[in-house]
């Protein structure tokens, strides 16, 4: 399988994707400039977490428009797969890949920390290897992860299925202490009505490993490797 | 054609936490200003852009504002002032 890592100006957790996909999965991975106008054979895009463009107007809001962005819309709308890992979420965001919006942390500090978040459901072609109700520990790092969008909308993410991860308390409860943004309903992440564009603030990619700390984040590789081409 | 300025404010819609504004907003009250009930802090962009009258720049801007400058999830814009630049 191989990984395609796009890099804007700004990106900064383009290499701990890289290494999560080459060194702990043994997969092939190759970068993508925003530049570029091809997606060089991947099968799988990664939009990874950082600060592209310096954040400039909204995170995410001109990153949309770089050449790349056109190549990733098209994959995504052929079913393939593409995963925003925090300010990648942003960009999907504004891309309209994804529903809603990402918005200044209610708290208006930066977060970050190792933050709790449950499985909402394993019937995602990214989460297919966890189990539901399962409680990972991920790091989070954004000042702007409050995910918002209007009622009908996270009604609608709910009842189809879609709303994949949640932020919860040490007794595994959605309660407004653990929200570490302001997030609508806890939301964490959550994938597109088709199933093929996940988009999440904590780094899954930065818990590939015990000893950084935590290794739930493989796991979300894993199933992405087990159920590409269904 | 000629040469026009552009002002349009963009400001988070209303029922949405605007938690930039409500820290402004406690700030005010601690201040005295006591009247103070809502507070919203957006942006205001200042676009000079050559057109053939003040109504097409207007109508240019307002397309750069649904493209690219406001959010339509999460934020409302006004075109505040068209003027000879």
């Amino acid at each position: 399988m191989k990984f395609g890592i796009v890099r804007f100006p700004g990106s900064n957790s383009d290499e701990d994707a890289f290494l999560a996909v080459t060194d702990v999965l043994a997969q092939e991975a190759v970068w993508l400039w925003h530049k570029d106008h091809e997606l060089r054979g991947a099968d799988v895009i990664i939009l990874p977490g950082g600060f592209s463009y310096g954040d400039y107007l909204r995170a995410g809001a001109i990153a949309r428009f770089s050449p790349i962005m056109r190549e990733v819309v098209a994959h995504a709308d052929r079913g393939g797969p593409v995963i925003g890992i925090c300010n990648g979420f942003q960009i999907a965001c504004e891309a309209g890949l994804l529903p809603g919006a990402l918005l200044r942390n209610a708290s208006l500090q930066f977060v970050s920390e190792l933050s709790r978040v449950r499985v909402e459901t394993s019937e995602t072609r990214f989460s297919n290897q966890y189990e539901r109700g399962q409680i990972l520990r991920l790091p989070i790092a954004h000042g702007e992860g409050r995910y918002t969008a209007d009622e009908a909308t996270l009604d609608r993410l709910e009842q189809n299925g879609q709303v994949v991860f949640r932020y919860v308390n040490a007794a595994g409860e959605v309660d407004t202490t653990a929200d570490p943004n302001g997030s609508s309903r806890g939301i964490a992440g959550i994938v597109n009505e088709r199933g093929n564009v996940l988009g999440l603030m904590p780094h899954p990619e930065r818990a590939a490993e015990a000893v950084v700390g935590s290794a739930d984040g493989v796991a979300l590789f894993e199933s992405v490797l087990a159920n590409v081409g269904v | 054609m000629s040469r026009y300025r552009v002002a349009v404010h963009i400001v988070p819609r209303r029922g949405i936490l605007d938690p930039q504004g409500k820290a402004v907003a406690d700030a005010l009250h601690s201040l005295g200003f006591a009247g103070v009930r809502d507070v919203r802090v957006g942006r205001h962009l200042v676009i000079d852009a050559d057109a053939p009258e003040p109504g097409a720049a207007e109508r240019a801007v307002r397309d750069m504002c649904a493209k690219l400058l406001a959010n339509p999830v999460t934020e409302d814009f006004e075109i505040a002032t068209v003027e000879h630049a």
